[in-house]
């Protein structure tokens, strides 16, 4: 065997595979905690916490900021979605270790430059930020764990983000293909 | 039986515990999923690849039916299972807003996550935009509240809203789903892509 195969990556899971266990891990977080899945609740989460810390009086005359942290007991970390995105973290990592997945790299189609693709990336992340706290949720919390329980808001919310990225796809064509 | 924390079978702290490993669990199967990858998570949108309809669609339509067997077999009372709230105009904005950001940053939140762990440059920046995304929502919050609190619907399951029981609407999902990924396969032979 030659250091060339030694070194390639692993295959991906069968994605309807995937897919099965997915739902078990959803439906599991149902069944023990009584909710869904999420992500960009634990980024609130830390945003709430930070500006707590650095400004405490602006935190608590904002509804944003002060709704929530009444809600999680004035410790917005000590959050379930926290634990749960630590463990993302730590579930994604391991994967790529045993599928030799791990590389320092910004991923992007070879037609464009690092530095557009991490442009675009910047602006995309601060769109689902904020998409995110208007739809309550993003894909796991809002659109793949609402749809689990059937919930007519998840069901809007997979419908908005799929549909617009479809809509939009077009002219962001270069970025991808 | 469940869910174990609300009947308080097990601790708020246990609770928070098992939410680490449920989240190890979420995270190792979208990185073996390929959802680490915003080339392949992208392929959805342009046909190359449809991992996305296949794994999002194959676990909303498991968990789905998995909850209706546990709630058949008395292991969950699904009346205090939490149900998303629907807020009608925040959603539909939200989620358009989410879907711009998906295509223009080829990740959603969850798996830029999934794709930092394993290095990915693009998802730690993506990471980043997300933290000034929801803090401009913070901060701006008063000028986006008459949407975000507009046209509150309560918490209806979409089998209410169409009068339909949750049996036939989980078998509808599932005949779409299978529709879906019926056209994600042959999107994937029209529109092939060797490597990316």
């Amino acid at each position: 065997m030659t250091m060339e195969t030694i070194r390639k990556p692993r295959n991906y899971m069968n994605p309807y595979l995937a897919g099965v266990l997915l739902g078990l891990v959803v439906l599991a977080a149902n069944f023990i905690s009584g909710r869904g899945l999420g992500a960009s609740g634990a980024v609130k989460s830390a945003i709430v916490a930070g500006v707590e810390t650095v400004a405490p009086k602006h935190a608590a005359a904002s509804p944003f900021y002060d709704s929530y942290s009444k809600a999680h007991e004035g410790k917005p970390l000590n959050n379930w979605l926290v634990y749960q995105m630590l463990g993302v973290i730590v579930g994604g990592f391991v994967s790529g270790v045993v599928s030799r997945r791990l590389t320092w790299k910004v991923e992007h189609n070879p037609g464009i430059q690092s530095r557009t693709r991490l442009l675009f990336a910047l602006a995309g992340g601060v769109l689902f930020g904020l998409g995110s706290q208007l739809g309550r949720g993003c894909t796991s919390g809002s659109a793949l764990s609402g749809m689990a329980v059937l919930s007519l808001g998840g069901f809007i919310s997979m419908a908005a983000i799929f549909g617009t990225a479809f809509m939009l796809a077009y002219f962001f064509r270069k970025l991808w293909i | 039986m469940g869910p174990l924390v609300i009947n308080e079978i097990i601790s708020e702290n246990t609770n928070l515990l098992l939410a680490f490993f449920i989240g190890i669990a979420f995270g190792f199967v979208l990185e073996q999923g390929g959802f680490s990858s915003s080339r392949k998570l992208a392929g959805v949108f342009y046909g190359y690849d449809t991992v996305v309809l296949k794994v999002f669609f194959t676990g909303a339509i498991t968990a789905m039916l998995g909850l209706l067997f546990f709630s058949l077999f008395d292991w969950v009372d699904l009346s205090i299972v939490y149900v998303n709230e629907t807020y009608l105009w925040s959603s539909v904005v939200g989620g358009v807003i989410m879907g711009a950001g998906f295509i223009m940053g080829g990740y959603c939140p969850g798996t830029s996550f999934c794709g930092a762990a394993i290095g990915k440059i693009d998802a730690y920046v993506f990471i980043a935009g997300l933290f000034i995304g929801i803090f401009l929502f913070g901060e701006a919050y008063e000028w986006f509240e008459p949407l975000y609190l507009a046209e509150f619907w309560g918490s209806p399951r979409i089998s209410e809203f169409f009068g339909l029981s949750e049996g036939v609407t989980v078998l509808l999902v599932i005949l779409a789903a299978v529709a879906m990924f019926w056209m994600g396969e042959k999107a994937e032979k029209m529109f092939p892509r060797d490597e990316y």
